[in-house]
Parts: structure tokens; sequence; C-alpha cells
């Protein structure tokens, strides 16, 4: 991994791609912050790159017949298996160039699928995957609910958050069940790297794909993805509330290289959840008391994702 | 002249694979297909075969990675049986539809439930309608040659469709038989390297499996089903060829002493071979029986099989699977007789639903179904299918 | 304008409906879909490009003079780019009719 890394060299604001791997005229929601992630990790990937996507949102809105929105090479298979097609044209690149049937060139192997593509239907064929270690980069846009669908819950759901399946009603607060720690699991196969990012620390994230696209072996992405209109929230705030997910730790930025946790960004004066949380017509019901209880969760979520960079720092040091 | 040897029949599909020079292989092992998979493993792992082995975490991901390693431009090759091939159901409707010229092997076994490792077609019948060329085999020869007879014909510009080649679960797949085996370089005559004409490439970018709008949805559908349709002509004469250069001789409709027969039997897969023997048995007692078989199941084979029937006045058609609430028996049967609908002279047709789930079909249980068919067409009348040796208390 | 794909018969179509010309999306003009348009003020703009690279819908391009151009062929009118201005100098004003 660090020798995959040596000659990495960051994005600035300053040295940021002008390539475009997805064209103008997709057809994704006024203010999506998904096909802003994905934008923002494709230009990190450049062209010479092969997706995989699965189902969902980005797949419907880049790819109704006969317009595609793709500048590079593009297959959509199914819902839960982007993760199995992306292995099957990695195992075939391999074969062909070990073969000579085509230059010895390495190319990107991306699978992009959405957090009910990932953590649901799909956790099978990507824990596959990941354990089998096909050189590939699995993108996960995390919109926390299925959206192409119409805002149905998924494992990724927010506690709390309303959507078409998990109403609130006299009996229930709305998702009463916390999101499913992804990353944790993709970390878990102890493949060379994971990262979390948000499209509103956009060289982070840019800086993050294209080290997932470097390093060989599996490397898994999980990128907050917001989604204006099945969180309904203002469409000009994608961007915004990607940025206060990360300032009250609901979603915190950091690395596990090789199984080392590193932090992208310590919050050392996070703002209250809540004011996160009224931002999106999702979390409108909530009572005083179910925001306490999101808060002491997120603090406590944050303060285990510390320890474990502490940790993970301290065997460093023993090491050297 | 290419060796004969004695070998267990999954082992030869393997060899088969290996000598098409196949590049990936994607599979979950699944009995009785695990011999299969197995050897591919093997010879993977002795360098004998040059292919990236993908050891899958399930069938629904072997046929996955199938599909993104052909649509990459890979030569591609897997197996299954019974529950996988249900699994991988979803994507089996895919790979043709993508136009990803895979090979599978099926060792046909009984779904559950309840659950059944044994014989029967209840796998594949169930997945008739996918847009797949089917072939059945009726022994260790005719699996090592109709794999590399699937390579040529899926891959051929003209078809550019996925295959299943069909062999009975461990009555056929586990049994050791006297093979010519052909070597790669003698498959080089006959199979050409794989050329895409569409791939995953970074240099020429392309967008496979767009969404389907209702405008191009039907004209979708419509180049599947006339590219399915049309491969027969690239299946028979790629049979042709292989009967020139290797000497073996393959048609969509085999039959077996139909030449003056009254009444013939239906079959398909390697029961055939007992079906011969029944026929022989009958003739010898003077009964104008003969035997018909498909080999090719998909494309339905139309013209021959009007063409085999031809005066033949009774059909005893034989099912390996149930289709459930059909009141016609199988699926084969109710294939055949809509094939005859409105042809003068059609023959009188009986369906047996037999072999079930590994339940032996012998000599005898032919002898029961032209027998039964015989009486009922004598007097016209009687059931439409029945269940052959179905105990009812 | 690019050429629009008629959608033709099945015969003319490429195998498995392949789509072989990349990015003609840019061919749908998404910026019917906008009720307000963003307007930048280059008094106020300092070049820093956050229009163009928080735009979900690329339509933010960089010009050789350090200011960005606004394509209204793809602009939804989410109003992002006005609202990560930095500078304030992007406004969001209604489409007229």
């Amino acid at each position: 991994m660090e020798a995959a890394l040596k000659n990495f060299k960051k994005f600035t604001p300053k040295s940021l791609p002008k390539v475009e791997p997805l064209a103008q005229g997709h057809r994704a929601c006024q203010g999506c912050g998904e096909v802003l992630a994905l934008r923002m990790a494709l230009k990190a990937m450049g062209t010479n790159l092969i997706v995989a996507s699965a189902t969902g949102c980005m797949e419907i809105i880049t790819s109704p017949y006969p317009q595609t929105a793709w500048n590079v090479p593009w297959i959509h298979v199914a819902f839960e298996n982007a993760a199995a097609v992306a292995s099957g044209v990695e195992a075939a690149r391999k074969a062909l160039m070990r073969k000579g049937r085509i230059p010895k060139q390495r190319t990107t192997i991306l699978a992009v699928a959405g957090d009910g593509g990932t953590a649901d239907i799909g956790l099978q064929a990507l824990s596959g995957a990941l354990e089998r270690g096909h050189d590939f980069v699995y993108l996960c846009l995390d919109n926390e609910a299925y959206m192409n669908t119409g805002v149905q819950r998924s494992s990724s759901t927010p506690y709390g958050a309303m959507t078409t399946t998990s109403p609130p009603g006299k009996l229930s607060i709305g998702q009463n069940t916390w999101k499913k720690n992804m990353p944790a699991i993709a970390a878990a196969h102890a493949i060379p790297y994971v990262a979390t990012a948000s499209p509103a620390y956009y060289t982070d994230l840019m800086n993050k794909a294209k080290k997932a696209a470097m390093i060989k072996g599996p490397a898994y992405l999980h990128v907050y993805s917001p989604c204006p209109t099945g969180w309904r929230l203002a469409p000009e705030l994608a961007v915004e509330i990607s940025r206060l997910a990360v300032q009250t730790k609901v979603f915190p930025l950091y690395e596990v290289i090789d199984g080392r946790y590193v932090m992208s960004r310590k919050i050392k004066k996070p703002k209250p959840v809540e004011q996160y949380l009224k931002l999106q017509g999702r979390f409108r019901h909530l009572d005083k008391k179910t925001i306490q209880v999101i808060q002491d969760r997120v603090d406590r979520e944050y303060e285990t994702l510390v320890q474990k960079a502490a940790m993970s720092e301290t065997e460093d040091e023993l090491t050297e | 002249m290419p060796k004969r040897v004695g070998i267990e029949v999954s082992l030869a599909a393997s060899e088969a694979a290996c000598v098409a020079d196949t590049d990936v292989v994607a599979a979950y092992p699944i009995t009785p297909q695990t011999h299969i998979v197995e050897h591919l493993a093997e010879l993977v792992a002795d360098g004998k075969l040059d292919a990236e082995f993908v050891p899958v975490e399930s069938e629904h991901s072997a046929m996955s990675v199938c599909v993104g390693s052909s649509a990459a431009g890979a030569r591609t090759f897997t197996a299954t049986s019974a529950q996988g091939l249900a699994l991988m159901h979803e994507i089996l409707f895919i790979a043709p539809a993508l136009r990803t010229p895979i090979v599978m092997a099926v060792t046909n076994r009984a779904l559950s439930g309840p659950i059944s490792i044994w014989n029967d077609h209840s796998d594949i019948m169930a997945e008739r309608d996918v847009g797949w060329i089917q072939t059945f085999a009726e022994n260790g020869q005719e699996v090592f040659d109709l794999i590399i007879h699937a390579f040529r014909v899926a891959e051929d510009p003209q078809v550019m469709l996925p295959i299943m080649v069909n062999l009975d679960g461990f009555t056929l797949s586990h049994v050791i038989e006297p093979i010519e085996m052909l070597s790669a370089s003698e498959v080089r005559k006959y199979l050409k390297p794989y050329k895409p004409r569409i791939v995953l490439d970074p240099k020429n970018p392309v967008t496979m499996g767009p969404v389907g709008m209702p405008e191009v949805y039907t004209e979708a559908k419509q180049q599947i089903e006339a590219a399915l349709t049309d491969s027969k002509k690239v299946v028979v004469k790629a049979w042709e060829e292989f009967a020139k250069l290797y000497g073996r001789r393959y048609k969509p409709v085999e039959t077996y002493r139909t030449k003056g027969a009254k009444i013939v039997l239906m079959t398909m897969g390697s029961v055939s071979e007992t079906a011969m023997t029944a026929v022989d048995k009958m003739r010898d007692e003077g009964v104008p029986v003969g035997l018909l078989r498909f080999r090719l199941w998909r494309p339905f084979p139309l013209e021959e099989f009007k063409r085999a029937v031809k005066g033949v006045k009774v059909l005893a058609v034989m099912d390996r699977a149930i289709s459930y609430g059909s009141r016609q028996g199988g699926p084969v049967f109710t294939e055949v007789r809509s094939a005859l609908y409105g042809t003068p002279k059609a023959p009188q047709i009986f369906g047996f639903v037999a072999g079930l789930g590994g339940r032996d079909i012998t000599v005898g249980t032919y002898e029961e179904m032209v027998d039964k068919a015989m009486r009922y067409a004598k007097k016209k009348k009687g059931p439409t299918y029945e269940l052959i040796g179905v105990r009812e208390r | 304008m690019a050429k629009v794909d008629a959608i033709t018969g099945w015969r003319n179509l490429e195998l498995g409906i392949t789509i072989t010309e990349p990015g003609n999306s840019r061919q749908l003009r998404t910026g019917d879909w906008r009720s307000q348009r963003p307007v930048t003020d280059r008094d106020k703009c300092i070049k820093c490009g956050m229009c163009w690279i928080y735009c979900p819908d690329i339509v933010y391009s960089p010009l050789r003079s350090g200011y960005f151009n606004w394509d209204e062929n793809y602009c939804k009118g989410c109003g992002i780019c006005a609202h990560e201005c930095p500078k304030d100098a992007i406004t969001m004003v209604m489409e007229e009719d």
C-alpha cells in the first residue's frame, strides 16, 4: 500500500483535473449530491477506467437509451452484483494481458453502487470480491435509503429518519435501527484501503478516490451522498449538509490504510447534531429526547473511531 | 489421430474447456457439478490452462463474473446445477441481452423441494425462456464435443449468445467412459480466438446495458429472439464442420429406427441410450417403434422435428420435469404438441413424466410408455399425461 | 446540437442496444428544468472555482481568463453555486416565462 502511494501527488484546489468522465445532460434531480460525489470521484480517477454500475439512481439517470452520460466504458448488469461484474472485468483483463491479447496496461476497474446495492442486496457479492482480492475500487454512494424506488429504508438509513417504509407514526419514531457500519465491514476484510469521504471536502474526496485507484487490490470508498428529494432538503443545500455531517461528527472522514485507522479531519469543536437534523424534512418529526439519543450515539461512535486511530498511531510507534 | 481415453465425463467437460483455451472460469461448487470445477481449478493450478479461476461466493456472482468477463473480451466458461442454476436465473436473462457468449455446462439435477441431488430436468426446463442456446448430451463424447461446439457457435459474429450444454447429473456426469479427447492444437483448427465486436475498453468507450425505455425494449427483445432463432443455421453448420474435421456427426433432432415406425418415443439426454435398448427389444418383439431425441432444445428445431415425425401415428413424449398446473405434464410435451398444432395428419400425442429426482428409468419404463400410448391411441382416448411409477397409496 | 440518435427498427440497433457514442447525453437539454438561473457578478468573483467543482450538472467550465463560463443548456437551477460562493458573487434570479 505505502509503496504504491510513494509517488502519490495530492490534488489541491489549484490542481484539480479538468477531465469529466461523466458528461452533461444526465438526468439527476436538481441539486443531487450523489451525482456530484460521483463526478468528483470520476474526475480523480480519470479516463483509464472501466465502470460496472449497480442498478440505482446513478444508473438510471445516466443511461436511458439512446443517450449515455458516460465518457468511459460502462456496464450495467443488475442491482446486487456490481462487485461481481467488476471482478469479472478485472479477471478478464488480467488473463488477456497475461496471454498477450490486450496491451499490458493497468486500468482502474470501478464498481459503483448505492447504499442499498452495497449494504443490503449487494453485500454478499461485495464481500466475495473484497475477500478474493480483485484489483478494483468499490464506490458506495450512500444516500441512506432506496431513493430510486421512492425513498424506502435501507440498512444504511440513519436512526430516526422518515422514509416511505419507516414512516413515523403513533408507534414509531421512523427508522428504529442504527445505520449499518459499512466501512467497518469492508475494513474487516483486511483490504489495503478503506476510506470515507464527503463531497463538501472535495480535495479530500478526490485524493481518496485517486489513492483507491492507485493501490493494488481492493479499495472501498464510502461517500456521503445527499439526496435533496429523499431527505426533504432544499436543493441548494447538498454541499452544506455534506459539510455539516462532518462538522457534527455524524459522518466522520477517515481512512483505513492496511488496517490502520487515520482520521482525515479531527473535529475539535463539533456542532450540535440538531443543527444537522433540522435542515432535513426526514428528521422533522424528532423530539428533543430522540435527538439527544442520536447525539449520544454520534459522540460515542466518534470516540470509538478516534480511539481506533490513536491505537493505530501507537502501533506505528511501537513498530518504529 | 486423437487419443481415446477412459475418463470421468465431468473431467472431460473440464478438459474441453481447457483445450478451448478458456480465459476465465468463474464457478461455485454444487453437487453434481463439483468435479467439473474441481478439475478446472486443478488445470489452472498446474498451469495446463492459462486462465483466471474466480472462486465466487455464489452462483449469482458466478454468472455475474462471467458476464463482466465476457463483456471485457475473455472466453468465459462456467458450470452449475439445479439450485445454482435457479440462483443464476436473474442474470441468465441478462447474459444474452448483453450478447455475452458464455459457455456453461449444466449437470441436470432436480430442483428443491424436497431437496434432491439426483437427476432430472426440472432445473433446465425452468430456464427454457432465458435466451440461451441449449444443447443436450447423451454420452461423455458428446459432452466433450458439444462444449467445443458451444464456443464456436456462441462466439460466431452472427450469434453472440451464451450456450448451456446439458448433461445428466451423476448418471452421465459421474460415469467413466472412453472418450476421444481432442488436443488444443486439433481444436484450434475448429475454434479461432475470440474476437469480440463490442468490448469494455477505455480506448473505445461504450455503454453496455443502458436503460430500455418502452420505445426500445420491444426492439431489444426482438433482437435476441431473432438472433436465437437464426442461430440454428450456425449450430447446424458448426456441427457439419465438426463432422468434417473430427468425424463425429450431430444433428438438432436425432432419430433411431424411426424408419417405418408407427409409434415414436421422445426423450432428451443420457436416458436416450436406455431408450435405444428398449426400442431394439420392442422392435425384436414386432412393435413398430422408433426413437427421437432433441439434441438442440433452444432454438427449438421446429422444421427438423416436423420432418422427423412425418407419417408417425403416435408420439409418446417423455418429460423429466413437471409444469405444475399446466395440466399437460411437462414442458417438452407442451412444446411438441404445440409445434404440431394444425399439422395435417398430426400424430396422437401422449405425455409421460418419468425419472423425477433420480427415479430409475429402465427399459421397462419405456415399454410401459409405448404400451400405454398405443392402447390410448387405439381407443382414441387416454390421459393427456401421466406420472410413470407414481405410487397412489 | 449533436444529431439525436433516432430510435430505429430492431435491425439497426447495436448488439445488446449498446450505446457507442460516449457522452451523447449532451443531446439532452436539462436546462429546460430550470426555474431560476445563477448570475455571476464578475466584480465580486475571485475565480476560486467553487461554482465549478460543486456543480452536480457540470455546468461551469474554466475560461482562460480565470473566470468560469456557465452553460444554460444544462443548468437545472439548483442554486448550489450561489450557496457555496464564498464571495456571494452568484445570485439566483427567476427565469422569465
